[in-house]
């Protein structure tokens, strides 16, 4: 699966909309995937998540900026994720299947929040992105 | 028998009552096919698919689409009997259609994301579970006389 020009300047275009809400759509995301799929709490025996939490806008905080970071140097997702894809193998392990669960709960965000940004085209993009750091996170599982 | 909670059947039955069938049912169909461009394997006999503009114009992708969701109506009004519910349409899908049980998952998680956008904020995380939940059953049930 590779990301096409279209694709890369749709993705671009989506975070500059989204812009300081970043943050903001990265504990949404987090939060909505707390509620909507509990056993990917079982990463975060050592959080509290309950409503508010501090410590999940702080890591929603940490996730969205790998997002915009991937954003930025979409012409090497690999390059610019590799130290997080070594922490992601080595560390925390979290299983594949989790980052398609997450990517879900991102594409909701950005529907609730700014569903005319949210075009079939740019939904197509913004999937084979969020598809394309997963992919990039787990390369060196094994 | 999948339980629901009373906050559960609440949340879906309050979304479902401002569902326009016929408007998602379609753009749910076409965003399927837009974001999932392999799903269009399905649809041969459909005309034109060949970009974006013309999956969401086509009438045979609206239509169908219009269908799909109506169906899906059923479970809403049926949520303590998915599974009977959708027996025959899971034998159909087997037997008839050939459909790989995935592509009921890419459509549901497709569907929320439709309901999303149509209700926003309201659109609560506790909603978006329910609905998750929702879809993930009906694609079970769908799949459940696969053979």
């Amino acid at each position: 699966m590779v990301l096409s020009a279209n694709d890369k300047s749709n993705v671009k275009a989506v975070f500059g909309k989204i812009g300081g809400q970043a943050d903001a759509f990265g504990a949404e995301t987090l939060e909505r995937m707390f509620a909507a799929y509990p056993q990917t709490k079982t990463y975060f025996p050592h959080f509290d998540l309950g409503k508010g939490s501090a410590q999940v806008k702080a890591h929603g905080k940490k996730v969205a900026a790998a997002l915009v970071e991937a954003a930025n140097n979409i012409d090497d997702i690999a390059g610019a994720l590799s130290k997080l894809s070594d922490l992601h193998a080595q560390k925390l392990r979290v299983d594949p299947v989790n980052f398609k669960l997450l990517g879900q709960c991102f594409l909701v965000v950005v529907a609730c929040h700014n569903p005319a940004l949210l075009t079939p085209e740019v939904h197509a993009s913004l999937d084979k992105f969020l598809c394309a750091v997963g992919t990039v996170l787990t390369a060196k599982y094994r | 028998m999948v339980h629901w909670s009373a906050e559960e059947k609440q949340l879906i039955a309050s979304v479902w009552g401002k569902v326009s069938v016929e408007e998602c049912g379609a753009e749910a169909l076409a965003r399927l096919l837009i974001v999932y461009p392999w799903t269009q394997r399905f649809f041969a006999n459909f005309g034109n698919l060949s970009s974006p503009t013309a999956v969401i114009g086509n009438p045979k992708v609206q239509a169908h689409g219009k269908k799909v969701l109506t169906s899906f109506g059923e479970a809403v009004k049926n949520l303590d009997n998915i599974k009977g519910t959708y027996s025959k349409l899971s034998e159909l899908h087997c037997e008839k259609l050939h459909v790989d049980p995935e592509n009921f998952r890419l459509l549901g998680d497709i569907l929320v994301i439709v309901l999303a956008s149509h209700f926003g904020r309201d659109f609560s995380p506790a909603c978006q579970s329910a609905w998750q939940k929702l879809v993930g059953v009906v694609a079970h049930a769908l799949a459940r006389k696969y053979h």
